[in-house]
């Protein structure tokens, strides 16, 4: 079967032309999941597509070219900053490991509305047995999907021949026991609980708590909090819903629990505030135990300073110490024991500032860009337009901007950073601000937890980029 | 995208005309930008429930403009001067709309935005603009009680946006929300957003609204295609 889709996917999308997408191959979210062996992508059609590492080789020469992925076109290249001077050393690359279809197009009768089948958001659970488990979910509805392998089948039944169709119980003469026999490896994914009517509006965040029981889902206006084992009850958490809807002003954009304390979690709003919550504190959090805001340069103010300050994005470092938050011209660091400004500003593209009418028109200026931090907490990682996307090295404060394209690049080449400039004379290589392509946006992006190792969504191709060095 | 070349003409009369002719007044991008984030929050994609963040951020804006200029005193009747102006004078490009004062200063004026880079749909600034250039002749539209019943079909979707915004009443936003909360399908909710400020034609206030309730998309369309005739007129004149 999943042969046919290969065929099927490459006769759609393998065209000339780069700038033809379909669109429901649009990729929606990157995951990886706790070890890095595997790595998910959720695209705008309900599919969940899974990738797994190969073992690492040593190898004298390299394999050249691309490798193209079921779906997704996947290349590999490396990073810049570090080159191998010696040995070649083939690092594991990721494979199509399972596709499957998570969540499918729904209509509302009562609204008269349909509900995307877009994946928004995966979480994986850290691996207990042989099996994997990961959450997906789409505007509605969360699901809990259990991957696994079948390598072995079993053959010699009695009552059954080898297609499966019963035999005549007057012919069988003698009796075996049937025996497991190896088969080619097959992975499956069943979804073993489905969480549904809890939300009204729609949902952006999912996240797993520490304590691997139970995890919460929030929405515009709520957030609940689950067990996985219960799926027809969830405790909602926070609810920011006003009692007249008039007064609506502000909504939360993302959330996420502490890494280590399973009482704690952050979560951030369009109007450009994270509040941190203690669940022991009370049933409903809707008091907050801190309150994150900076306060406004009045040198800087617009109409657009309230859009533009909206986080999109909220993200715990793996020490539990920090949190880092994304708008749409900054990345910000905070540390949670300071609550009145962060302690880290990263200008991801500000030339963009004086642009803010024409991306208001456009609705660019409602993008949604995420960030991850590398697995040290050491460098940082948001998109761009026009397929950019920069690092951030907290320590040496050294900045770089790379393309996620295939024009630019050869497979296995070194990315060249990219400049862009703002004004004045434009440098060979540079591109200047007003020949950005605005709809080559990288919003999702992923950063392996213990190596340098990062996926890259670009619309709907997935670029994996590996360091040279071992 | 641009409308390159389009001819502007700018009135001398304008106020905050500074050195540079080809920069608005703030007060004309200011009223731009009211009308833009109407529009934009009118036509949203109504097949799908429309995101809350964004509509939510556009309503804000919408009501920080509306603040500034109520201090200004802009708010309610139009200055004397936009009434004469013909409609067609204020079909500004968004490349001009989107130069900052600071231009004026003495920087040239940031060179026009390549095709291509940015997807402006350059079609709804004329909606726009049409909107108010119907506008100007019956400034009487900001005032509570304007006579609707000589208005074509085209001003209810705008109209009943404008009229939300014209009461003082913070209920104005409701209406914007009314359909992604879920009592959408409660008319006495519903009624009573309406209702909230004093609307001396009812009928046609209700029409307006009963026309957008049941297939959205459709409403949304015909929307559409009628500002598209209106502006058509307009810009034959």
């Amino acid at each position: 079967m999943e042969e046919d889709i290969d065929t099927r996917k490459i006769n759609n999308s393998f065209l000339r032309d780069h700038s033809y997408a379909t669109e429901a191959d649009i990729i929606s979210t990157v995951e990886f999941n706790h070890t890095g062996e595997l790595l998910a992508t959720g695209d705008k059609g309900g599919r969940v597509v899974i990738f797994q590492r190969e073992q690492e080789v040593l190898v004298e020469e390299q394999t050249p070219d691309v490798v193209l992925g079921s779906i997704l076109r996947v290349l590999k290249f490396s990073l810049p900053s570090l080159q191998s001077k010696n040995q070649v050393h083939r690092r594991g690359e990721y494979n199509v490991y399972s596709t499957f279809q998570s969540h499918e197009p729904e209509f509302d009768y009562l609204k008269s509305l349909e509900i995307e089948e877009k994946i928004n958001k995966i979480r994986w659970l850290p691996q207990q047995n042989a099996a994997y488990f990961l959450l997906s979910t789409n505007d509605k509805t969360v699901k809990l999907w259990k991957v696994s392998e079948r390598d072995k089948r079993p053959e010699g039944y009695n009552l059954k021949d080898e297609e499966g169709r019963l035999r005549d119980p007057a012919t069988i003469t003698t009796l075996r026991v049937p025996v497991l026999r190896p088969m080619d490896l097959m992975v499956e994914a069943t979804p073993r609980r489905v969480f549904a009517n809890a939300h009204t509006y729609h949902i952006n965040s999912i996240s797993v708590n520490s304590d691997y029981e139970t995890y919460m889902s929030a929405d515009d206006l709520r957030i609940n909090l689950w067990n996985f084992e219960i799926t027809n009850q969830s405790f909602n958490i926070v609810d920011i819903k006003p009692a007249n809807m008039e007064e609506l002003t502000e909504v939360i954009t993302a959330a996420e629990f502490h890494p280590h304390h399973c009482n704690t979690f952050v979560y951030s709003s369009s109007k450009g505030t994270i509040r941190l919550c203690d669940m022991r504190a009370s049933a409903l959090c809707d008091r907050h135990t801190k309150f994150f805001e900076e306060p406004e340069d009045p040198s800087n103010r617009s109409f657009f300073s309230e859009i533009i300050s909206s986080i999109s994005d909220v993200k715990f470092s793996h020490s539990g110490r920090y949190i880092m938050t994304r708008d749409y011209l900054t990345v910000k660091v905070w540390d949670l024991n300071m609550e009145n400004r962060p302690i880290e500003t990263y200008q991801v593209h500000d030339y963009l500032r004086s642009k803010l009418c024409s991306l208001y028109e456009n609705d660019c200026i409602f993008d949604k860009f995420e960030c991850v931090w590398n697995g040290s907490d050491s460098v940082i990682m948001t998109g761009s337009y026009n397929n950019f996307f920069r690092m951030f090295d907290r320590n040496t404060k050294r900045d770089v901007t790379l393309e996620a394209s295939r024009e630019n690049s050869k497979p296995r080449a070194i990315l060249k950073p990219r400049k862009v400039c703002v004004g004045g004379k434009r440098r060979k290589d540079e591109i200047s601000v007003d020949s950005l392509d605005f709809s080559k946006k990288i919003l999702h992006t992923a950063w392996h937890p213990s190596e340098n190792i990062i996926a890259v969504a670009a619309t709907n191709n997935l670029y994996i980029f590996q360091d040279k060095v071992n | 995208m641009f409308a390159r070349g389009l001819k502007r003409k700018y009135g001398d009369q304008e106020e905050g005309v500074e050195g540079f002719s080809t920069v608005p007044s703030y007060s004309l991008q200011r009223q731009s930008l009211l009308d833009m984030s109407l529009v934009k929050l009118q036509l949203c994609h109504m097949l799908v429930e429309p995101n809350l963040c964004r509509s939510v951020l556009i309503a804000n804006t919408v009501r920080q403009i509306q603040e500034e200029m109520s201090r200004d005193g802009v708010w309610h009747g139009m200055a004397p001067q936009n009434a004469e102006r013909a409609p067609i004078d204020r079909l500004v490009s968004t490349e001009i709309l989107c130069r900052t004062a600071r231009a004026a200063d003495g920087e040239h004026p940031t060179p026009e935005l390549e095709d291509g880079s940015l997807q402006i749909s350059a079609s709804e600034l004329p909606i726009v603009s049409s909107a108010q250039g119907q506008r100007s002749p019956q400034s009487s539209l900001w005032e509570m009680d304007s006579p609707q019943e000589n208005r074509g079909s085209f001003h209810k979707s705008l109209d009943h946006i404008f009229e939300t915004l014209e009461n003082k009443n913070p209920s104005s936003v409701e209406d914007l929300f009314s359909d992604v909360d879920s009592s959408y399908y409660d008319l006495d909710t519903v009624l009573t957003g309406m209702m909230s400020g004093t609307k001396p034609s009812l009928c046609s206030g209700l029409d307006g609204f009963t026309a957008a309730t049941p297939p959205p998309s459709s409403t949304c369309k015909s929307d559409l295609t009628e500002l598209d005739h209106v502006v058509e007129i307009l810009v034959e004149t």
